[in-house]
Order: C-alpha cells, then structure tokens, then sequence
C-alpha cells in the first residue's frame, strides 16, 4: 500500500513543484526512487517529528503542499500539538502519511500499534481522516486527498483486504457487499477480514451487508444511516480502539439521525495494550477482529 | 529619540493600557520584548500593511505568544488595523486572545501560546523561502523559559543542518521564567555557545539598545542561521514591574496603573482614561 501511494506522490510532485515531503527518516527503499527524482521537493527532517511537522507547516504557509512521512503514532501522537495549534489551527496544507495502521507491524510491540491514531486525529477540526483498505484505494485517495488540500491525516496499513478496484470517491462510504440482515462498517485493510465474515454467514442463510467507511472524516452519514436503518443490526470493524473511532463516529451518527436500530456492537480493540507478540494476522485473531470473530458476534445478535 | 525609541515607548503604553483594561496577565513579557519589536516592526520588517499577505514580505512569529499584546501593538501603530482595536483585547468576542492569534488578525503570520513551536514552523518558512529563490528573512522571537523545550533544539538542529541563513531568532533573555529565575530552573549557560554548536551565528546583545539590534540584525552570516541572545528586563519600563515575576501574571489596576503609565509619560487622568 505504501508504495501506491509513493507512486501517486510521485505523479503529484512530477506535475507541481510546490508538492514536498518532509520525511522522519524512514521509508528505506520505499522512497529511495522519490528521493532521486525530486532531490528539491524532499527533505529528511530526521528523527524529530514535533520538528518535521512544524516545518511541514511553515512550508504550507509560504505556498507548498506538504506531506509528513513516517510510522505508526510518530507522525500522529508524537507531535499531536503541532498538528492541532500549526496544522490545523492555521488550516495548513499538510497531509499526514502514516504507515502501519493497527497490528501491521505486529511483533513489534506496543510502541508501533497505531491504535488511537483515528480516534485522535478525528478529533481534530479541520482534519481530513482516510484509511484505505488496499493499494489501489491508497493510489486513488492520495490523489483526491491532494485535490481537497490539508489539514489531511492517510492512514496506511501494512496488508490489504483483496478488494478489487473500482470506482471510489473521498468522502463517500463504499458498499463492497450487499445483504439485508446486519450491515458491517469497516475502515483500512481489515475490511478483508468484513468480507470473508459475510462470505461465512451467508453460507448459513445470514446477509451481511459490507460497507467501506475509507473516509472517517468527513463521514458519510447518509450512506452510514440508510444501511443502519435497512438492515437493523449494525456492526463496526476497526483495527483500533473501539474508543473514539469508525465505532463512536458510526454510533454518534446513528444516534443523531435518529436511526432505530435492532442492536449496534463496536467491533475493535478493547481499553488494554496488546500485550501478547505476533504477527498482524495472529493478533487480529488474539483481539477478535478476524473473520471468525465477526461471524460469531453478527451470528449471536441476528439469531438472538 | 529616534523613531523606534518613539515606537517603543508606544508599544509599551500600549500594553500597560491593554492588560490594565483587558485583566490580562503577561504585561512583564510585553514590556520585556517592546524594544526589540520596536526595531523590528519600525526599522527591519519588510511589510505592506495594505496587503498582508504580499508574498515578498518578511515574516515575524512571536513564539512566545504569551507577549502578544505588544505585536498586536506594532501591528496597529504600523497600520495593519486602527489603534482602537487595541480596545478589544482580552474582551470577550474579541480576535485579540492574550496569545497571539492570527484569525481575524491582518499581520499575525502565526498562531502560537504553547511555547516550543515558533521556531520550527518559522524554519520551514525559510526552508521553502529558500527552496524557491526569495530574499525574504523569517524572525522568530522566542522567550528564555521558552528553550527548555525540545522542540526548540530539533528546530535549531534542522536549521543548522540546512543553512537556513534567511532564519533569525531572537531570545529575549530576561533571565526570568515562570516560577523563578531561569539559571535556578534550568540553566541555559553557556546559552550563546549552545546555538553555536548547533550551526548558528549567534551574537549576544543589549536587547533595549536599539543601535545594538540595529547592529545585530544587519550582522549576518553568509551561511548559517543567526541567533540573537538579547539580554532583557522582565517589566522594562516600569521600575516596579522590572524583575518581577508577579507581572507575568498580575493585570495593573488603578493606582498601579496610573503609577505606571506616569513612568511612561502619560497622566492618564489628564488623558481622560482612568
């Protein structure tokens, strides 16, 4: 996925010398090709985010659309003051790239799970939040990220879902599964997990609707709110919190439109650091974020 | 007197009124940093106040934005808005937050109030002023309390790493901070040494001595940032603010702001604003 989106970087920054990525020094050989090409639109900050994100800042306030690069919470938490009081305060054109979202770098620990990360940054006036579920999404959003302009916040996941291309539009919830019994929310790469849950039910006679929230923010509330209501029981699959996220912005929206619902379960992480070692696929399961786990619990409320 | 000793006498009957009328606190860290404002808005700045946003002009951030009533002062005096707006400080519905704000504000590049940002946001300014060609100069006055962030140094780093010789920043080293005295919070000695080993041209200066500013901001390198350490007094101007760490918090009040007015030459009753 990172590499889609290096790659529409890379066409952004072909076609308009103000685009520059200010990078905290990681990246190694995904950006070696961008760092050759564009020697004058990319600068290493180091290993300094509060820096790298204020001087993002200062550059988007003298004309450059600028880009901050790096993994899991360094460009997010590390320097959330300079994203709220610079980026956002001063509606900046900076776009935020993080790569591995959730579990993707699983054996890594705790340090490198980006799991308040869209809760957090949501929370945010004025910041875009997207998180797509595989590199097509990846190439296509950066490019309509960069049409909308910052304060934006692109969260990367290591995987992908296996969704096949299509049409996809910043802002717009995506249905990627039709099915009338329940109806699944789901952001970033774990939708694949989404899909292969509904692809077990309905061998049971259960149809789970699959809906692809790649835009948090700005949420598609009427999308969001029409499905909810059809299909009565909601679900939302996050690799992150069950705090603050897709979960509590679906919740909130419901909520406010009024929707009746038949049952609503946040499916994400629950208020505890991971505190186990393995892989993205092997903690996906641990924390019951997997397909088996999203079967279970839609099965247990629509048969209830 | 030359023309920003008249200025700053302003700027600092400016801020005494403004923090006596609005409640505010922080008058200390205004008067501290009214000379070097002074020099800088009424001598050094490249500005239109006609058009604020003119791409060629130079750019000023006050990092420590808690001081703000004296840039939204300069701003006024050099024409940006009317003096009168000065009124609206601290008031509620006002645009004119105790920390300096730019929305709403014409002049006001940068948004600050949590300390450590200024200089980072002010080195990406003259990162891309560079990268595009311009002669723009970017000042970034920052407080000494100020450089206990971290922040502080990466921007320092980045800016020495990159030669950023279009960034100035200016300390106003009044030797005070929030609690008490800087050297027994944390020491920044051998503060001048510091900014020299990490890339800068730094001079050190009698931040009230204007022909010493003068001076200090035509002394530039041909490749490296410059740091101006500028030894101040909290509270310069008025004798019973001058070192007191009271007047980062206290707003002057009748008869205390009348006695401070009267040390900077207006009777405030004659002037019809008791």
């Amino acid at each position: 996925m990172r590499e889609a989106f290096v790659r529409a970087l890379s066409e952004l920054a072909a076609a308009d010398e103000r685009v520059i990525l200010v990078n905290g020094d990681l990246g190694f050989g995904v950006l070696t090709d961008f760092i050759e090409r564009f020697p004058d639109q990319y600068v290493n900050a180091g290993v300094a985010e509060q820096n790298m994100t204020a001087v993002a800042c200062g550059m988007a306030l003298t004309g450059a659309r600028a880009y901050t690069y790096s993994i899991g919470n360094f460009p997010t938490l590390r320097c959330l003051e300079q994203l709220r009081n610079d980026v956002c305060y001063h509606q900046a054109d900076v776009t935020v790239v993080a790569v591995g979202g959730g579990f993707s770098y699983g054996q890594l620990g705790v340090s490198h799970f980006a799991t308040e990360d869209v809760a957090v940054m949501r929370a945010l006036p004025g910041m875009t939040v997207v998180a797509p579920s595989d590199p097509w999404q990846a190439y296509e959003l950066t490019r309509q990220l960069h049409r909308r302009g910052g304060p934006a916040y692109l969260r990367i996941d290591k995987g992908s879902a296996g969704v096949p291309a299509g049409d996809i539009e910043l802002g717009k919830a995506r249905q990627v599964r039709g099915g009338g019994d329940a109806v699944v929310f789901s952001t970033g790469a774990i939708l694949g997990q989404a899909i292969a849950a509904a692809d077990a039910l309905a061998a049971e006679g259960i149809e789970l609707r699959v809906i692809d929230v790649h835009t948090v923010k700005p949420l598609d509330s009427e999308t969001i709110c029409a499905a909810a209501a059809e299909c009565g029981h909601v679900f939302t699959l996050e690799e992150h919190v069950a705090t603050g996220g897709l979960g509590s912005a679906v919740a909130e929206t419901c909520a406010e439109g009024r929707v009746p619902l038949k049952s609503f379960h946040r499916i994400g992480v629950g208020d505890s650091f991971p505190d186990v070692v393995g892989d993205q696929p092997y903690l996906r399961a641990h924390y019951g974020l997997d397909a088996t786990a999203v079967a279970k619990t839609v099965r247990q409320a629509v048969v209830d | 007197m030359t023309d920003t000793d008249e200025l700053a006498l302003r700027l600092r009957r400016h801020v005494v009124r403004m923090c006596s009328r609005g409640g505010s606190s922080h008058v200390g860290s205004g008067l501290s940093i009214a000379d070097i404002i002074a020099v800088l808005y009424g001598h050094l700045l490249r500005l239109d106040p006609a058009q604020p946003d003119w791409p060629d002009r130079d750019r000023f951030i006050l990092s420590k934005g808690h001081a703000g009533a004296c840039v939204y002062a300069a701003l006024a005096e050099r024409g940006f808005f009317d003096v009168s707006a000065l009124d609206a400080h601290y008031r509620n519905g006002s645009k004119l937050s105790g920390h300096v704000s730019h929305k709403g504000v014409p002049g006001v590049e940068v948004s600050t109030g949590s300390l450590g940002h200024g200089l980072g946001i002010g080195a990406g300014m003259a990162f891309n002023l560079k990268r595009l060609g311009g002669d723009q100069r970017v000042f970034v006055v920052l407080s000494d309390g100020e450089c206990d962030e971290g922040s502080v140094w990466e921007a320092a780093m980045f800016a020495g790493h990159h030669r950023l010789a279009n960034l100035c920043a200016i300390v106003d080293y009044n030797k005070l901070q929030s609690l008490g005295r800087v050297s027994d919070t944390i020491s920044l000695e051998p503060f001048g040494a510091k900014w020299r080993a990490f890339g800068w041209h730094a001079l050190r200066v009698d931040g009230h001595d204007h022909d010493a500013l003068r001076s200090a901001f035509a002394d530039r390198a041909d490749n490296r940032p410059t740091c101006i350490v500028a030894d101040t007094v909290k509270g310069r101007g008025v004798s019973f603010m001058e070192n007191q760490v009271l007047w980062h918090y206290r707003a002057p009040r009748g008869d205390e702001y009348a006695a401070a007015m009267r040390e900077l030459g207006v009777d405030i009753a004659a002037a019809g604003d008791a």
